[in-house]
């Protein structure tokens, strides 16, 4: 999974400590409202800490804030990928 | 009487704050939601006793889960409040107290976490936040007191200032240039925790690490649990307690009415505690020489998970496994608060955002969760015929868990929502608020269950002489005897299980079962009916008919778990 600067993914798409911008969220209101109050809404950098196997939850981190989001909703987390790491190619 | 509020996000050391401000005993954890409901304290003010309130935790004013909706619901009636903001997630914490600051009540900021912002590299200008927020910011550290002083002395500087803005994107656009004022953030180094947190953040590394936390815990809970048993409590009871009881027995003749219902049946002349079975005898036994020595060990281990920060960890580890239960990961953490007592279990079931989801965990919780009074009897007599038999009922009650949940994820109508939690860091917890916390529980477990425990055993001495045992278990006999294979006499057992288990196994101790009949009973016991507190609040958080739904799938569960057992061992 090729990803570049500039290109939009969900977030459960990143690679594990890359860092993207939050452009929007797909999803309700109730969704929306649960996210912000976690700091995490459009604008916001986060970084990608982990993922689980089996469609488990994903690890990011917002400021200095460790958050873990379901799978579903880490996919409804659209993010501009603000770094491009080669390293980290391999890590998923 | 004036009410201060303290409010705040979770995992911002607020119970700790709380717990300097009123020098009181209260619980202060690390992970969000141990504070629905709420605890109060009293502050003496100059002249005056003021109430300080710790509010549960909440990340804003607009509710998600019911533990947030009781924080909005307070505010109503509060006089002045604390904000506790956590000065090295300024941001995200401002957004509550930039929605604080427009309801028309006093605010006065504590800048907590103070000492943690220098090793992140964080420099905040507390003058200028306070300027531009127009109400008092004060640094303080909540765990060591610092700063608690200044911010009591500027309590009377509270005010509600003149907020301009008007919806949440007006909102964030102000935080924003409030944190660019305010803060500036400088490199600094991982230290050796946090690389720890990244471990346990990867998933095979998690993985390890749960497995290596649960096996100590267990371990020690044991160690520790046996250890006071042997060393205190059972030497305690031997050359205190028994040879009064011997005077008294000696002084009632050694039978007769009274004798009976205060000492028991003396085994070869002598007071047996686990088999005699009197108000002062056994009564006095099992809550205090063979249940409290696990209670303490077990809520001693569960303080320092709690205060550790290792359960939301926890948490995201199990998620997978929990939404094949049609719950998620975070539903774990009432469970494990079952396993010290269902009661507690239950009530933290508020943390989860949907009925479903509540109804689903409730009812795991009382089917397959043995609160630490079952646990340490079963432990004492399954035990003395070996582990593995204390495996086979956990083993059983462990699968009924899984198969409950699984059938009621399909059998439920509605969805479950996923997990969001914030992961807070790794901390160490302070030996003061372990040893508080510890005292509470332990407080509350000899007040809630040392009357019970006495009610239950005179009550049973009474209905013994009464005959009415004998009539209930010639009804129940046949599907005791017929599908579970145990003799009619533990039917007793397992009517008094409604009031206390730990007694109900403890009855089973005197009619001779064989390890089978033993691990049935046991399972059978642990599985079939919530005890009564349990029960009452099971009804309270559930209402009647989920209550009745939940009962029902008890009772056939016990059945069809017992009956297996039954067969195949």
């Amino acid at each position: 999974m090729a990803m570049y600067p500039g290109e939009q993914i969900p977030l459960r798409q990143m690679n594990i400590g890359q860092t993207g911008t939050v452009i929007k969220i797909l999803g309700g209101r109730g969704l929306m409202l649960r996210l912000e109050a976690l700091d995490i809404r459009p604008g916001k950098k986060v970084t990608k800490i982990s993922s689980t196997f089996l469609r488990g939850p994903v690890t990011l981190r917002v400021d200095n804030t460790q958050v873990a989001v379901g799978f579903g909703m880490a996919n409804k987390i659209i993010v501009k990928i603000d770094q491009f790491l080669p390293g980290n190619f391999a890590g998923r | 009487m004036m009410r201060i509020l303290l409010v705040g996000n979770p995992n911002v050391g607020k119970s700790a704050l709380f717990s300097r401000i009123t020098g009181t005993h209260i619980i202060a954890s690390n992970y969000p939601g141990t504070t629905v409901g709420f605890t109060k304290g009293f502050l003496k003010l100059g002249e005056d006793q003021v109430q300080v309130i710790d509010v549960p935790g909440t990340y804003t004013l607009e509710p998600i889960s019911k533990a947030e909706e009781v924080a909005v619901e307070m505010l109503k009636d509060g006089d002045l409040v604390i904000d506790v903001v956590d000065a090295t997630n300024l941001e995200r914490n401002l957004n509550l107290t930039l929605q604080l600051l427009k309801r028309q009540i006093p605010v006065i900021v504590a800048l907590n976490m103070w000492d943690d912002t220098r090793h992140r590299g964080i420099n905040i200008n507390v003058g200028k936040l306070e300027e531009l927020l127009g109400v008092p910011v004060v640094p303080t550290v909540g765990v060591t007191g610092q700063g608690i002083k200044e911010l009591v002395r500027r309590f009377p500087e509270a005010s509600v200032p003149e907020t301009t803005y008007s919806g949440s994107d007006e909102r964030w656009a102000r935080i924003g240039d409030i944190v660019k004022q305010v803060q500036s953030l400088s490199h600094h180094h991982h230290t050796w925790y946090e690389h720890l947190e990244d471990a346990s953040n990867d998933h095979i590394g998690g993985i390890f690490i749960a497995l290596l936390v649960l096996s100590a815990s267990f371990w020690f809970i044991r160690f520790v649990g046996e250890g006071i048993i042997s060393y205190i409590a059972e030497p305690l009871f031997e050359w205190l307690w028994t040879p009064l009881l011997m005077k008294l027995s000696l002084v009632l003749d050694s039978g007769g009415f009274w004798h009976n219902i205060l000492i028991g049946k003396l085994i070869n002349g002598q007071i047996d505690y686990s088999q005699s079975f009197g108000l002062l005898s056994t009564g006095f036994y099992i809550p205090l020489g063979a249940v409290l020595p696990y209670i303490v060990s077990f809520y001693l281990v569960l303080g320092m998970l709690e205060d550790v920060g290792y359960l939301p960890r926890l948490a995201i580890l199990m998620d997978t496994l929990m939404h094949k239960l049609g719950l998620h990961g975070y539903a774990i953490i009432p469970t494990i608060l079952g396993f010290g007592c269902n009661v507690p279990g239950i009530m933290a079931t508020r943390i989860l955002e949907s009925r479903r989801e509540r109804f689903i965990a409730a009812t795991l919780i009382s089917i397959g969760i043995p609160c630490a009074a079952l646990q340490a009897m079963i432990i004492g007599l399954v035990g003395q015929h070996g582990g593995q038999y204390v495996a086979m009922v956990y083993g059983s009650l462990f699968v009924s868990w899984l198969i409950i949940g699984f059938i009621l994820n399909h059998a439920v109508r509605g969805f479950s929502p996923e997990i969001l939690v914030e992961i807070p860091p790794y901390r160490l917890p302070l030996l003061r608020i372990i040893a508080e916390k510890l005292w509470l529980r332990v407080h509350g477990f000899i007040k809630e269950a040392l009357p019970v425990v006495l009610g239950t055993v005179l009550v049973i001495n009474i209905l013994y002489a009464m005959g009415i045992f004998n009539s209930i278990a010639n009804v129940a006999a046949p599907v005791l005897t017929n599908l579970l294979g145990l003799p009619k006499e533990t039917i007793v057992a397992l009517v008094v299980g409604f009031l206390r288990k730990d007694v109900a196994i403890g009855m089973l101790a005197p009619l001779a079962l064989t390890t089978k009949q033993l691990v049935i009973s046991s399972t059978v016991l642990a599985m079939f009916f919530p005890c009564a507190a349990t029960f009452v609040i099971l009804a309270r958080e559930l209402g009647a008919r989920d209550t009745l739904k939940a009962a029902g799938i008890m009772i056939a569960a016990a059945l069809a778990m017992g009956g297996l057992q039954n067969l195949i061992l």
